[in-house]
């Protein structure tokens, strides 16, 4: 099985204002460094360019990020264990704070490439149920098997 | 605390093994028998005892390797390597338990989006500790770490980060920290851990006037989030 992640955070500013431009200017480094990085297996493309965000119908100012890899541990190595974590520590500068879950992951098929809808039914899922095996976080994980990750 | 935890430090009792796990773990990678007979200039024989009574108490994690490139008949057994076992022992008489609390209070700062207040009272903490003024009385240097730091010799960064537990050590110039002595909380609220991590090792340079050096997040698998720099190299 592999680990899909959806990530969403309202922008505090459009994307083509200066308040953003630092987070714009680290999109490529960070998304460079995803892609080689350890277990990294799928991203949902915004264009071709390193800097396109991904394009979506669920309101203004959303930034989503989604993307799939081969463990908690590789996406966990990513996210907290590399550059990209210094750049997560400036989230105050450019997202609203979120009083919802604004992040959610599931397993999937090995070969499966899950789609926007299916990641946001997930992350729905999460704010209604709370974390289960179907839609969980870091801090309340679920194993393949159904089962929640042990301490 | 169980009485296994106990046991397990107390294989720690003999001198010798106490060296031996000190070596091992300051390696920071697998460690042969010959390599850590011949640093601590004692037999292999001798070594690879000692070395399997920590592995046996579950302080090492043994296991095997071919050290050389070797392969085929001619190219021998593969030889027993042995790291620190990534697992913690806590030891403390009479009891106390600061880990649950900790986390009861990181999950609070998260709740109230107290992140950045969180963070200055870290570079207080770090201020203080390296003035040798920390609330716990301070001074208190461990075996081979430096100077006594209250009211004597002000002990340098890397003694400082050593006492705390860091492990610090060079590569390219630059001190990186081995060691997270804040693990369990930091595998739980990274964010907030290794914000606070990061403005306490700030504040710590500022407590030594050491306008030298910085200190920046560059995180990687297995380490602690923070390296310190020299300013203006040239």
């Amino acid at each position: 099985m592999h680990l899909a992640q959806l990530n969403v955070a309202h922008m505090s500013a459009p994307l083509d204002s200066p308040r953003l431009a630092d987070f714009v200017a680290s999109l490529e480094p960070v998304n460079a460094l995803s892609d080689v990085a350890p277990g990294f297996v799928w991203r949902l493309k915004g264009g071709d360019l390193p800097t396109d965000t991904v394009q979506h119908d669920y309101g203004d100012h959303l930034l989503i990020n989604f993307s799939v890899w081969e463990s908690r541990e590789t996406l966990w190595n990513f996210v907290y264990r590399s550059p990209h974590l210094p750049v997560m520590r400036r989230r105050r500068e450019w997202f609203e704070r979120a009083a919802v879950p604004y992040t959610v992951m599931w397993w999937i098929p090995e070969g499966h490439v899950p789609t926007l809808e299916e990641g946001m039914e997930r992350l729905e899922l999460l704010r209604a149920k709370g974390p289960g095996p179907g839609a969980f976080t870091f801090r309340d994980f679920y194993e393949p098997d159904g089962l929640p990750a042990q301490e | 605390m169980g009485s296994d935890e106990l046991d397990a430090v107390g294989v720690l009792n003999d001198p010798l093994r106490r060296e031996l796990y000190r070596f091992v773990a300051a390696r920071g990678r697998e460690v042969g028998r010959n390599e850590a007979a011949e640093a601590l200039g004692i037999q292999r024989t001798l070594a690879a005892f000692h070395l399997d009574k920590l592995a046996d108490a579950g302080l090492l994690e043994a296991d095997f390797r071919r050290l050389t490139e070797r392969t085929g008949p001619g190219s021998g057994r593969p030889a027993k390597v042995y790291r620190r076992a990534r697992g913690e022992r806590l030891v403390s008489l009479p009891p106390r338990d600061y880990r649950t609390l900790a986390l009861v209070l990181a999950e609070v700062v998260d709740l109230l989006g107290a992140d950045e207040q969180a963070e200055e009272a870290a570079r207080r903490a770090g201020e203080r500790l390296a003035r040798g003024a920390s609330p716990e009385g301070g001074g208190a240097v461990a075996e081979g770490g430096g100077d006594a730091a209250d009211g004597g010799a002000r002990p340098g960064l890397a003694a400082l980060l050593e006492d705390r537990g860091y492990e610090p050590y060079e590569e390219e110039g630059r001190i990186r920290l081995r060691n997270c002595p804040f693990h369990v909380l930091a595998e739980r609220h990274p964010l907030l851990v290794c914000s606070m991590n990061l403005a306490l090792c700030q504040g710590v340079l500022a407590g030594l006037a050491d306008t030298g050096t910085s200190a920046e997040l560059d995180p990687r698998p297995g380490e602690c989030c923070v390296v310190f720099s020299k300013n203006n190299e040239s």
